[in-house]
C-alpha cells in the first residue's frame, strides 16, 4: 500500500503488512545505495502490529519505481550469494572428503 | 554454471542498461588522473573498521548512504559488478549439522536479515497436536504434549504443504504413535524417542462423533488418501525423529502412555520447536593490530596477559625477542590486552565490518548448508512479493 500524493510521485510512504526489520532494514540499505535516493527510511508503528512503513524520497524519479528497482538488486545480490555459498561448499567438499566421512 | 550465470545478467538488466549508456564516460572519468579513487586511509579506516578502546567501541555504523563521501568526490553506491567482484564465501567447517563458514565483503544489514530468516522464516516439521488416549505417568498431558513438540524431526519439510483447517492428509501431516508401558514389579522405564512410531497411513484413533454404519471403515482423525511410505521421497527414507535418545518420560510399574502425535508444517516465528536451527549467528572478524614494535619484558607481558593466546613471541637478532599477532581470529575483544593507557597506544583491537564468521547449527532436518540457501531464497520470495505488490 502506497501513501503518496498525486502530483508529487518522487516522495512515498509505503506500508507493508506481515513483514519486520528482516525485509525492512535490508531494503533500506538497497535503497539508500541508489544515487537517486534522498531520504529512505522505515519505522514500525506499533510492535503487535506486523506491519512496517519505508519512507522513501528520491531527486525526481517516481519513489515506486525507485524502490522497486531496489528489490531487484537485493533480488540479485541473493542470487549471487546463493551461488557463490554453493560454490564454496562444492570447493570446501572436494577439498577436504575426508572430514565428510568421518561425520558417521 | 553458465546457465545460471547468464541467469544473473538477465536479473540485472536494468542495471546493465544503465552502465551501458554511460559505459564510456564512466569509464573515462574513472580513469582520469585526477579523480580520488580511494578515501584518505583514516576515514577508510572508519569506513571498514570498529575500533575496540578500552572505554567502548568507535565507529561502529556503517556508512550506508551513496552520497555520504560526495564532498570528496567519491561514490559510495553499490554497483552490483563490484558487489560481485568483492563478495566471498570461505567454508571453514562443514558438519554433518553444524556449519561455519565466513561471509565476505557484504552489509551486515544483509548479513542480519538472512540470520532473522533462518532463526524465525525457514518452515519444518514439528509435532503440533497430540491425541491422549491413556497417559498415567506423573509427566502431565501438557508438559509431554510439549516435550513432544520439541522433538526434531528428520523430515524435509520442503515435501510438505501448510495444514489448512479441513481434515489433515498424507500432504500436511505426519502422525507418529506412541504406546510404552512399564509392567507391574519391573524396575522404572525411561521412554524416549525411539519409541515414537511413523504411521505413514495417518491415524488410527476412530473419531469419537463418527456415526457412520459399521461395515465401513472407522473414521480416524486423519484421511490419508495413500500410504506416505509408498510416496519415492519415503520408501527409503523412513520419516522419523532426529535423535532417538530424547527423554520423553520415565515410567514406574503399572505406568502407561498411549497417544497419537500429528507433526504439522511451521515458523519458528510463530513457536520455536519449527526453528530449524539450534543456533545461527555470526561475529565480525577480529582485527589485532601492534601499532608499535613490542620486544623482550613487554612482549612477554603481552603475551600474558592475553587469556586466549592470540600473541605468539618470535626470536629476531642479538637474542631479542619481538611479540607477534599469531592467533587473530581467536580474539574475544576482551580489551585485557588494551588495558593500561600505554598499551592502548601500542595495540589496536579492530573488527572489519563487512566480514562475517556465521555459525548455523541444525537441529537435523535438513543440513546447514541448504538451510542457509532456504533463507536466502526467503528473502528473494520477499523481494518478489513486494514487487508484485507494487506493480
Amino acid at each position: 500500500m502506497e501513501h503518496g500524493s498525486f502530483t508529487d510521485e518522487s516522495k512515498s510512504t509505503f506500508s507493508m503488512a506481515d513483514e519486520d526489520h528482516t525485509l525492512a532494514n535490508s531494503i533500506r540499505y538497497t535503497l539508500n545505495q541508489d544515487p537517486r535516493v534522498t531520504f529512505c527510511g522505515y519505522s514500525i508503528p506499533h510492535p503487535s502490529d506486523n506491519r512496517v512503513n519505508i519512507r522513501v524520497q528520491t531527486t525526481g524519479d517516481p519513489a515506486r519505481e525507485v524502490l522497486k528497482d531496489a528489490c531487484q538488486n537485493l533480488m540479485a545480490v541473493c542470487q549471487h550469494v546463493r551461488n557463490t555459498l554453493d560454490k564454496a561448499v562444492l570447493d570446501h567438499k572436494l577439498t577436504k572428503p575426508v572430514g565428510d566421512i568421518n561425520i558417521k | 554454471m553458465s546457465g545460471e550465470d547468464k541467469n544473473l545478467h538477465s536479473m540485472s538488466e536494468s542495471d546493465s542498461e544503465q552502465e551501458d549508456v554511460g559505459k564510456e564516460g564512466i569509464e573515462w572519468i574513472m580513469n582520469l588522473p585526477d579523480v580520488p579513487m580511494k578515501l584518505p586511509p583514516h576515514v577508510e579506516l572508519q569506513r571498514t573498521r570498529v575500533e575496540c578502546k578500552a572505554d567502548a567501541p568507535i565507529h561502529t555504523d556503517t556508512i550506508q548512504y551513496s552520497g555520504a563521501y560526495a564532498s570528496l568526490g567519491i561514490d559510495n553506491s553499490l554497483r552490483l559488478d563490484s558487489f560481485r567482484k568483492n563478495f566471498k564465501i570461505e567454508v571453514i567447517d562443514l558438519k554433518e549439522d553444524d556449519m561455519e563458514f565466513d561471509m565476505i565483503g557484504i552489509d551486515p544489514s544483509l548479513a542480519n536479515a538472512f540470520r532473522r530468516i533462518l532463526i524465525a522464516e525457514v518452515p519444518t516439521m514439528a509435532i503440533e497436536k497430540v491425541l491422549v488416549a491413556n497417559n498415567t505417568s506423573i509427566v502431565q498431558d501438557e508438559v509431554l504434549a510439549h516435550r513432544l513438540g520439541l522433538i526434531p524431526i528428520r523430515v524435509d519439510p520442503r515435501l510438505f504443504e501448510y495444514s489448512d483447517k479441513d481434515t489433515p492428509n498424507e500432504k500436511n501431516t505426519i502422525v507418529f504413535r506412541l504406546h510404552v508401558r512399564c509392567e507391574r514389579g519391573k524396575p522404572r522405564l525411561t521412554a524416549t524417542s525411539e519409541a515414537l512410531t511413523w504411521l505413514p497411513n495417518g491415524s488410527e484413533f476412530p473419531l469419537v462423533s463418527d456415526k457412520s454404519v459399521s461395515n465401513s471403515k472407522p473414521k480416524t482423525y486423519t484421511s490419508f488418501s495413500c500410504s506416505q511410505d509408498t510416496l519415492p521421497e519415503f520408501a527409503n527414507n523412513p520419516i522419523g525423529p532426529k535423535d532417538g535418545d530424547i527423554i520423553l518420560a520415565r515410567l514406574s510399574s503399572g505406568q502407561e502412555i498411549e497417544l497419537e502425535a500429528h507433526a504439522v508444517k511451521g515458523m519458528g516465528k510463530t513457536h520455536a520447536k519449527w526453528s530449524p536451527v539450534a543456533t545461527a549467528w555470526y561475529r565480525m572478524l577480529p582485527e589485532v593490530v601492534l601499532l608499535e614494535e613490542i620486544e623482550d619484558e613487554l612482549a612477554e607481558e603481552l603475551k600474558n596477559k592475553c587469556p586466549v593466546n592470540v600473541f605468539d613471541i618470535e626470536d629476531i637478532a642479538n637474542g631479542k625477542k619481538r611479540a607477534t599477532v599469531a592467533r587473530p581470529r581467536a580474539c574475544t575483544l576482551c580489551r585485557e590486552c588494551i588495558r593500561g593507557e600505554a598499551w592502548e597506544k601500542r595495540v589496536s583491537l579492530r573488527r572489519v565490518k563487512d566480514h562475517f564468521i556465521f555459525k548455523i547449527e541444525s537441529t537435523g532436518a535438513l543440513p546447514p548448508e541448504v538451510l542457509f540457501t532456504e533463507a536466502v531464497k526467503i528473502l528473494e520470495d520477499k523481494c518478489e512479493r513486494l514487487i508484485a505488490e507494487l506493480s
